[in-house]
């Protein structure tokens, strides 16, 4: 099952509507083992729905994605069980408001791994430590600032022990000031091998971090290049004309 | 004969019809909160279908008036064969149309809790019910408590429909004794109200109670 050559993830010939509204058009996208992908592209054009197919979160029209080599069930368990192993890092970071931020980070491991509580609460706390918040374990996540919570954010994804992160724009809902704390986070985690699929508009994060950028507009998946090819030379006029306007200032 | 002697003289007839009131009101809220958290999982499931039969049944039990359903409990239930007393059908028929309401204020709870937590708890891998169970039903409970404190009290005032089927409830009782007196019937109106809001009022401040509690342990 495992043959390291099968994409991690495979996105094929994948429709998505919002009733009239065409959001991904014959997506095609492969994310190799240890792949670093950032997906960059204009507001509306599809990014967030991407990232929220490939763990089914949204259900897609036509198509397959194939997570480790196989298609995603429908609604039920087994989709359950393979959503375990796609962690999902969110915008509004969405921790459990109603537990402490340790609670957080073993809810996934003891309900859905059905590991003991005591080994699960050893290693959140190494997650929160590597994360560099071993500090606010018992704190709830409302105590937290905004980098502090995406990092425990992080962490619970982290604690499933994932084949592959997804993060939908992580950095977008924090003050500047507490964006690097995070990017630096994800920069070591790229760097340790996690297979990644980011949307961002940092670029650079994609420069530094990305294996492959991917370019997005109007649902369709335009460019796919090494990071200083697309930044350098853009093939599309849609991508120049993107990357003028973020990487003006 | 004076209005206190009088009222001393009721006061058995009353306690009797009181106790029934208050038996008929809280059996018929246990089994409401029971049904409707079932309606309530069902509105909210993933399942097309289950989401269909749980809407039907809360559309049909909102919309026709509760004096019909308990028509139909006395007037149909034994053409088909089956022998209830008023009671029973009472309870029934009260379980049933309040467990429409308990449906859609646990269902609006629910739905306070926002989108991006059921989101993670799904991307975590937790399966529905998990989900339901350790991530959004305890933030549910905060604000389900003053909409499940006023079905209660609206309840206790729909017992007295039963009254009109021959269950002796403390309407059935004032109904009487108003019968045979009816120049004590602004004592027995008092008396009867008393009762009434013996239930109502304490229900009002278990609620208040519950909702510093919920609001405690965020
Ligand atoms: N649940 C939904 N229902 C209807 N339309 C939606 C829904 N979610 C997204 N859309 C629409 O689909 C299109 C693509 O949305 P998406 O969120 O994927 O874009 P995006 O590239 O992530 O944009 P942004 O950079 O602003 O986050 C947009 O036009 C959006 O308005
Ligand atoms: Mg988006």
């Amino acid at each position: 099952m495992t043959d390291p050559s099968t994409p991690l993830i495979a996105v094929e010939h994948v429709d998505k509507w919002f009733g009239s509204l065409h959001v991904l058009r014959d997506v095609n996208l492969d994310v190799r083992r240890g792949e670093v992908v950032v997906v960059v592209g204009p507001s509306g054009s599809g990014k967030s729905t991407l990232c929220r197919v490939i763990n089914r979160i949204e259900p897609i029209d036509s198509g397959v994605i194939r997570v480790d080599g196989r298609p995603l069930p429908a609604e039920g368990r087994a989709l359950a069980r393979l959503r375990a192993d796609v962690g999902m890092v969110f915008q509004q970071f969405n921790l459990f408001s109603h537990r402490s931020i340790l609670d957080n980070v073993t809810l996934g491991p003891v309900k859905v791994r059905g590991i003991p509580r005591e080994q699960a609460r050893r290693r959140a706390r190494e997650l929160l430590a590597r994360v560099g918040i071993a500090d606010q374990a018992d704190k709830m996540p409302a105590q937290l600032s905004g980098g502090q919570q995406q990092r425990a954010a992080i962490a619970r994804a982290l604690a499933m022990d994932p084949k592959v992160l997804l993060f939908d724009e992580p950095t977008s809902a924090l003050d500047p000031e507490m964006i690097n704390e995070v990017l630096d986070v994800m920069t070591t985690l790229a760097g340790d091998g996690m297979t990644m699929v980011v949307v961002t508009h940092e670029m650079g994060f994609a420069r530094r971090a990305a294996d492959r950028v991917v370019f997005m507009a109007d649902g369709q998946l335009l460019e796919q290049a090494p990071p200083t090819d697309f930044f350098d030379h853009p093939r599309t006029d849609r991508a120049r004309d993107f990357l003028s306007k973020v990487l003006t200032h | 004969m004076n209005g206190v002697d009088f009222l001393a003289d009721s006061l058995p007839v009353f306690w009797a019809g009181f106790r029934i009131t208050v038996l008929l009101a809280l059996a018929s809220y246990a089994g409401a909160l029971i049904l409707g958290a079932v309606l309530a999982v069902l509105r909210i499931s993933p399942a097309a279908p289950a989401r269909a039969a749980g809407l039907a049944y809360v559309e049909w039990f909102r919309n026709v008036p509760l004096l019909v359903h308990l028509f139909v409990a006395i007037l149909c239930l034994p053409k088909l064969g089956v022998r209830i007393g008023p009671f029973t059908a009472a309870f029934l028929v009260l379980a049933m149309y309040t467990a429409a309401q308990v449906c859609e204020a646990l269902r609006s709870g629910v739905n306070a809790v926002p989108r991006g937590q059921a989101e993670a708890g799904r991307a975590l891998g937790l399966t529905f019910g998990q989900n339901l169970r350790h991530v959004i039903l305890p933030q549910a409970a905060r604000t389900v408590v003053p909409p499940l404190g006023s079905v209660f009290i609206a309840l206790v005032k729909n017992t007295a429909v039963a009254s009109l089927i021959g269950v002796v409830d403390l309407t059935y009782q004032f109904g009487e004794l108003a019968r045979d007196e009816p120049g004590q019937v602004m004592t027995l109106l008092v008396a009867v109200a008393f009762g009434y809001l013996v239930m109502t009022i304490p229900a009002g401040y278990a609620v208040a109670r519950l909702q510093r509690r919920a609001a405690v342990a965020r």
